[in-house]
C-alpha cells in the first residue's frame, strides 16, 4: 500500500541533511576533544619511555647492593648505589603503616559503625577531609616543630615514619570507610539478630568481608607515601649508610633522588634516574597489587 | 526471514474518509480526525482546541511506513520483520503485553534505538517515501523530523522553561525567530496559559503532567512531521493523562502520532488505527474499532479481552 | 560464628553481665576517644605552626609578611608576596591547563570512544597518579625543559609586546615549565572527578536532546556539561589544592629566585619551594618565617579544598537522593584513587 504524497519530494531529501556548518562543528569539536586526550596521554608515554631509558643503564648488582658514597664530585670516584636508599623506604615505610593502618581503620570503624551521622562523627569526617589536602611538606614542619624542635633532639628514620604515617591516615580512613559502607547492611543486621555483639559483629562478620577493599586503599597508601619526600627532608633527613636503627638519619629513595638531582656529575644524575626507575617500579608494583586485590573483593 | 503480512482492515467506519479530507479542515475544530457517522467515539474538542488550531499553520504531515523492519541487541533478535503503515495525520497505537517490542520497534523510527551499544536495525523506514535508514539521510536530520515524546518527563533540568523548548530550536532556527517559535510550540502543547507568565523559571519545576506538555512542546517547537510517543502518560496521574491525551487528538492535525501504549482504553480512545505485536511480530492492525470489536486473529482477541498481557 | 552466651542463671534471659558489655563498651568508647585525638591533633597541628611563626609575624606584622614584596634573609626580610604570587601564577597556569584536558579527556572516555577503550584509557590517565613528585621533577629538569626550551624563546620572541609573558630572559627551570608539569599532576584527579560526575547524568536527558535533532557534540553542549557543572569545578579545586602544595616537583622546576617573578619564562618560586630550598640553612628568624610560609600554605590549601569539597558534594546532591549516595562514594572512590599520587 503506497502512502500518501506519492513519490519522494525533493523537500523530503533535502529535509534529511544537516546544515554542513553544525556538522562541522561537531566534527571538529570531536577532533579536539580525542585530540586532548591524546595529550594528556603523551606526558605519560614519556616519562615511561625517558624512564627506562636512562634508569635501565644505572641499574647494575652493585647498584642494588651498595651504598651510595659520599664523593660524588670527583669523575673517577666510585659514587655507589642506592642500597641505604632502598632499605630506608622499605623500613620507614613499613612503620608508617603500622602507626597508620591500625589507627586509619580503628577511626573507619568507628565512623560507620558507632559515630555515623552524629555531629561529631561528621566533623570528625570533616577534619579527616581537612587532612586530605594539607600540602605533605607542611606535615613535614609539624613533625620537625613538634619532635626535633620540641625535643631538642635530632632527625631519626622514625620521626619521618611519623610523618608518613599522618600522610596515610585520611587515606586509609577515607578508604577504609568508603569500604565499609559497601558492606551490605543485611549482614549486619543478621548477625545483630542472632545474638552477637556489636564487637563480634564487627571483628568477625565486617572486617573480613571488607578486608580486600582496605588492603587496596592501604596499598595505594603504601605506594603514596613510598614516593613523598619533603616531609622527609625534615625529620629523617639524609645519610649515606645503610642502617637498620631508626633513630638514627636514614636514607630513602624520594630524598637520594631529590639529592642527585641537583649534582653536576652525570654518572650521579645516571643514579638518580636509575632511583627513580626503582621507586617507580616499586609504587607500579603496589598499584597493580591493589588492584588484583580489588577485584577478589566481593564488594563494589 | 520472511514477514507474514499482518491481516489489515482497509476501512472504518466512513468508506468516504480519507487521510486527505481529515487534512484539508484543519481549522475545523470538529475534525478531530475522527468521521461523523462514527458513534463510537464521542468527538473530544476542548473550547481552547479552536484557537490553538487556529495559531498552528497547517502543515503537511507525512505518512511512516515500515518495510521489512527488524531490530536486533547484538544476536538477539527482538523486532521481527514488520511492515507497517502509519497514515498521516492520524493516530495510530501500538499495543501488546510487555516485550513484545513495540519500543524498540518505535525507536527504530527515530534511530534511537542505535543509541543502545551493540544494536542495530534492519529494513527501511520510509518518511514520505525516503528510506531515514539509507545512505542520503542523516541521522541527526531524521531525528528532527521525527520527533519523541519519553515514558518519563524529561525536561532538562539545567534549563527554565523557555530554554526547554527553545533547546532544539537553537540548533537551527536564527535568533529572532526562537521566542515565537517557543510561543506557538507552548500554545500546541496546551501549555501557553498555564506558564507565560513564568517562562523563565525552572522546567524541572512543573508537574508531571506540565512536564510532560513541557516536553512535547520541545518536540513540537522543531516543528517534526511525526511525533512518536513511548507510553507517554504512564507515569502521570489520570487528568494529566487526560489532558494530553485531549491533545493529541488536536496534535494529529500537524503530525501524524505514534503512541506506544499498555493501555488499551487509551488506546480506544485516542487512536484512529491500533496495530497488535507479539513476541517481535506484528500480529495486526487495523481501526481501532474493529481492533477491539472483531479482531481477525485469536492472538487478538486473546489480548483485547484481557486472557494474557 | 557463635552467637553471645546468654548468661542464664541468676540474671534474667534477657540481659547480659557487665563483663559480657565490657569489649562493647571499651571498644565505642576507645574509638569515640582515637576519633577524638584527630580533632585534637589538627588543631594542635595548627597552634604549633602558628607559634613557631610568630617571630617572623611579629617583626613583619602579618599583613606585611603576605603582601610585601621583598624576601631578602640575608637582610633580615621576609616580605613573601613573591612567593605567594609565584604560587598563584604556577597553581593558575596548571589549571588554564590541565583543567581543560582533564575534562575533555573525561569527556572522550564517557562519551566518545569505543567502548572497548573506556577501561584501558581510565587506567592509563590514572597512571599518571603513580610518578612520584621528585620523578616529575627529574624529567622535567632534564627531558621537557631543554626540550622546551627553544620553543619558549621562540615564544618569548615573537610576543614580546606582551607584557610578562614575552621579552624576558628565558631561562631553563622556570615559571611556565613548572605550571605545565604541575598540570600534568593534577590531570589524574581533576579528569577522576569530571569523570564520575558525568557517569551520574541521567540517560533520560542525553536521549531527550538526541531526540530533538543534536548533534553528539550538541547533546553533550546541552545536556551533560550544563549538569555536571558543580562537580567539574570542585574537581578543577582538588586539583588547585593540589598545586598550591606541591613541593618538590616545583623546588626543581621553578628556579628558587627570591625575586619577584619578572616574567612567565623566568625563575621564579613558591610559598613550598622556598621552604625546601632554605630550610636547611635557615636560623632564627629565618627558620620561623618559613614556618610563617608553611602556615600560609596551610591555610590556603584548607580554603581551597573546603570549597572544592562544598561543590563536590553539591553536585552528588544534584544526582538526587539514591543515587547521590552511591555517587558519592563513586566520587569519594575515584578522588582517593587520584589522591593516593605519589608524592606532593
Amino acid at each position: 500500500m503506497s502512502a500518501p504524497g506519492g513519490a519522494a519530494s525533493l523537500e523530503t531529501l533535502g529535509r534529511l541533511a544537516v546544515s554542513p556548518g553544525r556538522r562541522r562543528k561537531d566534527r571538529l569539536a570531536r577532533g579536539a576533544i580525542l585530540t586532548a586526550t591524546l595529550l594528556a596521554l603523551v606526558p605519560l608515554v614519556l616519562i615511561v619511555y625517558y624512564l627506562l631509558r636512562k634508569g635501565l643503564g644505572a641499574w647494575s648488582s652493585d647498584f642494588f647492593t651498595t651504598d651510595p658514597t659520599g664523593s660524588t664530585f670527583f669523575k673517577n670516584s666510585n659514587i655507589g648505589g642506592i642500597k641505604s636508599a632502598i632499605l630506608g623506604t622499605i623500613e620507614m615505610v613499613a612503620l608508617a603503616s603500622a602507626i597508620a593502618v591500625p589507627i586509619g581503620v580503628a577511626v573507619a570503624v568507628w565512623l560507620v559503625e558507632y559515630g555515623r551521622d552524629s555531629l561529631f562523627a561528621n566533623v570528625v569526617r570533616f577534619f579527616v577531609d581537612v587532612l586530605t589536602g594539607v600540602p605533605s611538606i607542611v606535615f613535614g614542619l609539624f613533625v620537625y616543630i613538634v619532635l626535633i624542635v620540641g625535643t631538642g633532639t635530632s632527625y631519626a628514620g622514625w620521626k619521618g615514619s611519623i610523618a608518613l604515617s599522618l600522610l596515610m591516615l585520611p587515606v586509609v580512613v577515607r578508604s577504609a570507610e568508603v569500604i565499609l559502607n559497601l558492606v551490605p547492611n543485611g549482614l549486619r543486621e543478621s548477625a545483630l539478630a542472632l545474638g552477637a555483639p556489636r564487637w563480634r559483629v564487627v571483628g568477625r562478620i565486617v572486617l573480613p568481608t571488607a578486608l580486600p577493599g582496605m588492603v587496596t586503599g592501604v596499598l595505594l597508601a603504601v605506594a603514596r607515601a613510598a614516593g613523598e619526600t619533603a616531609p622527609l627532608l625534615f625529620t629523617a633527613a639524609y645519610t649515606h649508610e645503610t642502617t637498620t636503627n631508626l633513630g638514627s638519619f636514614m636514607n630513602s629513595l624520594p630524598v637520594q633522588i631529590y639529592t642527585d638531582v641537583t649534582s653536576p656529575t652525570p654518572r650521579v644524575v645516571e643514579r638518580a634516574w636509575g632511583a627513580a626507575l626503582t621507586l617507580v617500579l616499586l609504587i607500579l608494583v603496589l598499584n597493580m597489587v591493589a588492584r588484583l586485590v580489588s577485584r577478589r573483593s566481593r564488594l563494589a | 526471514m520472511s514477514s507474514t503480512r499482518p491481516d489489515e482492515h482497509v476501512t472504518d467506519m466512513d468508506p468516504d474518509s480519507t487521510p486527505e479530507t481529515a487534512r484539508r479542515q484543519p481549522e475545523d475544530a470538529t475534525a478531530s480526525g475522527v468521521p461523523a457517522a462514527d458513534g463510537v467515539r464521542a468527538p473530544i474538542v476542548a473550547p481552547q482546541a479552536r484557537e490553538r488550531a487556529a495559531t498552528t499553520p497547517s502543515k503537511k504531515a507525512v505518512a511512516v511506513k515500515l518495510d521489512g523492519l527488524r531490530a536486533f541487541y547484538g544476536d538477539a533478535e527482538q523486532v521481527k520483520g514488520i511492515d507497517l503503515q502509519f497514515n498521516a495525520n492520524e493516530v495510530t497505537a501500538i499495543i501488546g503485553p510487555s516485550g513484545c517490542g513495540k519500543s524498540t520497534m518505535v525507536r527504530c523510527i527515530n534511530r534511537m534505538h542505535e543509541e543502545i551499544p551493540g544494536a542495530h536495525a534492519e529494513g527501511r523506514v520510509l518518511l514520505d517515501d525516503v528510506d531515514v535508514y539509507g545512505a542520503g539521510a542523516d541521522v541527526v536530520a531524521v531525528r528532527r523530523a521525527i520527533g519523541m515524546v519519553f515514558q518519563k518527563p524529561n525536561p532538562f533540568p539545567t534549563m527554565s522553561i523557555f530554554d526547554n523548548v527553545a533547546a532544539g530550536l537553537r540548533l537551527t532556527a536564527r535568533r529572532g525567530e526562537v521566542p515565537e517559535k517557543v510561543e506557538r510550540a507552548l500554545r500546541g502543547a496546551g501549555l501557553w496559559e498555564e506558564v507565560s507568565d513564568r517562562l523563565s523559571e525552572p522546567g524541572a519545576g512543573l508537574s508531571g503532567g506540565q512536564q510532560q506538555r513541557l516536553c512535547i512542546a520541545r518536540s513540537l517547537a522543531v516543528e517534526p512531521e511525526v511525533l512518536l510517543m513511548d507510553e507517554p502518560c504512564s507515569a502521570l496521574d489520570p487528568i494529566a493523562t487526560l489532558k494530553i491525551e485531549e491533545l493529541i487528538d488536536e496534535l494529529k492535525q500537524r503530525v501524524t502520532i505514534v503512541i506506544v501504549t499498555h493501555n488499551m482504553q487509551q488506546a480506544a480512545r485516542v487512536a484512529d488505527r491500533t496495530a497488535f505485536m507479539l513476541a517481535g511480530e506484528l500480529v495486526e492492525v487495523g481501526a481501532t474499532q474493529e481492533i477491539f470489536t472483531k479482531p481477525t486473529d485469536s492472538r487478538t482477541e486473546e489480548y483485547v479481552t484481557g486472557k494474557f498481557g | 560464628m557463635e552467637a553471645a552466651s546468654i548468661t542464664g542463671g541468676d540474671r534474667g534471659l534477657l540481659s547480659r553481665s557487665p563483663l559480657a558489655r565490657f569489649p562493647d563498651r571499651a571498644l565505642k568508647w576507645g574509638l569515640t576517644v582515637l576519633a577524638g585525638l584527630i580533632l585534637v591533633l589538627i588543631v594542635y597541628f595548627f597552634v604549633r605552626l602558628f607559634d613557631e611563626s610568630r617571630p617572623a609575624f611579629e617583626q613583619q606584622g602579618v599583613f606585611a609578611f603576605v603582601f610585601e614584596d621583598n624576601w631578602n634573609p640575608g637582610a633580615g626580610h621576609f616580605g613573601a608576596l613573591p612567593l605567594v604570587v609565584g604560587t598563584l601564577i604556577t597553581s593558575a597556569l596548571a589549571l588554564l591547563i590541565g583543567v581543560p584536558v582533564a575534562v575533555a579527556a573525561a569527556l572522550y572516555t564517557s562519551e566518545l570512544s569505543p567502548r572497548r577503550f573506556r577501561a584501558p584509557l581510565m587506567i592509563l590517565v590514572e597512571l599518571l597518579a603513580a610518578v612520584p613528585s621528585v620523578v616529575y621533577g627529574l624529567w622535567g629538569i632534564f627531558y621537557l625543559a631543554p626540550k622546551l626550551h627553544p620553543a619558549e624563546v621562540w615564544f618569548s620572541e615573537t610576543f614580546s609586546f606582551i607584557p610578562f609573558v614575552g621579552g624576558g630572559i628565558v631561562t631553563i627551570p622556570n615559571c611556565f615549565i613548572a605550571g605545565l608539569v604541575l598540570a600534568i599532576m593534577i590531570l589524574p584527579i581533576v579528569s577522576a572527578i569530571s569523570r564520575e560526575v558525568m557517569s551520574t547524568v541521567p540517560p533520560d536527558h542525553k536521549e531527550a536532546a538526541l531526540a530533538l535533532g543534536a548533534t553528539r557534540w550538541e547533546m553533550i553542549r546541552i545536556s551533560i556539561l550544563p549538569y555536571c557543572r558543580s562537580g567539574i569545578v570542585g574537581g578543577a579545586m582538588l586539583g588547585l589544592g593540589r598545586a598550591i602544595g606541591e613541593t618538590i616537583a616545583v623546588t626543581i622546576l621553578i628556579g628558587g629566585s627570591t625575586q619577584m617573578v619578572q616574567n612567565l619564562f623566568g625563575q621564579s618560586n613558591s610559598l613550598a619551594a622556598v621552604i625546601a630550598n632554605e630550610f636547611g640553612e635557615a636560623q632564627g628568624t629565618h627558620r620561623s618565617a618559613l614556618f610563617a610560609c608553611g602556615l600560609v600554605l596551610f591555610v590556603l590549601t584548607l580554603l581551597v579544598n573546603g570549597i572544592a569539597r562544598w561543590f563536590v558534594v553539591r553536585a552528588g546532591r544534584a544526582a538526587g537522593p539514591p543515587r547521590a549516595e552511591e555517587h558519592r562514594t563513586g566520587a569519594a572512590t575515584a578522588a582517593l584513587a587520584a589522591d593516593t599520587a605519589a608524592g606532593a
